[in-house]
């Protein structure tokens, strides 16, 4: 059913809608404002990090794509471009594979630097996180 | 507490209107909202933590690159155009060369809005071809068919854009071209330079 305030054939839509946008609005002035988090394009994994008593990875891409281009990952390294279907485990980056290919003591710092990506705060959810001016899309 | 925020409200209404585009200097200002978050206040990284203090902050890189006002506050394209940045194109091989394509293709069927103009040359300057192509993008003109809902829900364009390439916002960074504009019709149109 439509809410008489969408009906279109109403001859004063923006007047019969103004009372509840009002109120509408008041109760978002009430919320607090969002709290800032991640810069736009930051990856959180924890599928596995802290069941395994780590903090969860955080994958800046703002840093690694003013080193290298897209393809490097998602070509060479094989990283398909959706977050939640890489499946990565610590022994295939020790091996070599996926972070490992660079993360190896000869392009960037080898995997003995846990820290450095296990740096996230505890409970936090895994996924692509937006900027200050996009949620993401609704996948993310 | 209702009457004080429609006070509030009202009051608001009363200040000139806000400038659509602030200046550059406003938005890169110490309290702008161009700042970027450092590593140990962004609410992603654990301050009491080992690694977070040894990371990179944002806004030591990028402010140096061509700026925007969303998503990284960075335009990518310019920054390697104009030669800001140089990033590897890869690990493999150290005379690899992008394969650059300079092929414009123009999406014409966006509704009331202006049409969808998609540079190879911008894409391929970061990506290559099997990126896109033919798993999530048929090369043939017209074959692929998807809307502005399959992009929001992160399909298509919406797996990067959005993501990590300039957000969803900018409706007219891709939807520049006006139907005025072109005198040729209506089909798929490609235009090689």
């Amino acid at each position: 059913m439509t809410p008489a305030c969408l009906n279109t054939h109403n001859r004063h839509p923006a007047r019969r809608c103004l009372p509840g946008t009002i109120i509408m609005l008041a109760l978002l002035m009430l919320l607090d404002p969002l709290p800032a988090t991640a810069e736009y394009g930051d990856v959180v994994l924890n599928k596995r990090a802290e069941k395994a008593g780590m903090r969860p990875v955080i994958f800046p891409h703002w840093f690694h794509r003013i080193r290298f281009r897209c393809r490097v990952c998602h070509t060479e390294v094989g990283f398909e471009m959706r977050a939640g279907s890489n499946d990565i485990q610590m022994a295939d980056i020790i091996e070599g594979r996926f972070c490992g290919m660079c993360h190896n003591n000869k392009i960037a710092w080898g995997p003995q630097n846990c820290h450095l990506c296990h740096s996230g705060l505890p409970g936090l959810e895994s996924g692509v996180r937006g900027g200050p001016t996009t949620g993401g899309p609704g996948k993310w | 507490m209702l009457a004080a925020c429609i006070g509030l409200m009202l009051a608001a209404c009363t200040e000139p209107p806000a400038r659509i585009v602030p200046a550059v200097e406003e938005v890169f200002a110490p309290d702008g909202p161009g700042r970027w978050l450092p590593i140990m206040a962004d609410g992603l990284h654990d301050p009491t933590g080992p690694g977070a203090k040894q990371l990179q902050n944002p806004a030591e890189a990028l402010f140096y690159l061509p700026s925007a006002f969303t998503g990284n506050k960075v335009r990518w394209v310019e920054a390697i155009e104009e030669g800001y940045i140089e990033p590897r194109p890869s690990i493999l091989d150290n005379n690899y060369e992008m394969q650059v394509l300079d092929l414009d293709v123009i999406r014409t069927r966006t509704a009331e809005m202006p049409m969808v103009l998609f540079p190879h040359k911008k894409h391929t300057e970061w990506l290559e071809c099997s990126n896109c192509h033919e798993w999530l993008f048929k090369s043939k003109r017209g074959a692929t068919r998807f809307g502005m809902f399959d992009v929001l829900s992160g399909e298509y364009c919406g797996r990067c854009h959005g993501a990590v390439s300039f957000p969803l916002v900018e409706c007219f960074y891709c939807h520049s071209v006006k139907r005025t504009d072109l005198k040729k019709p209506v089909t798929e149109l490609e235009m090689h330079k």
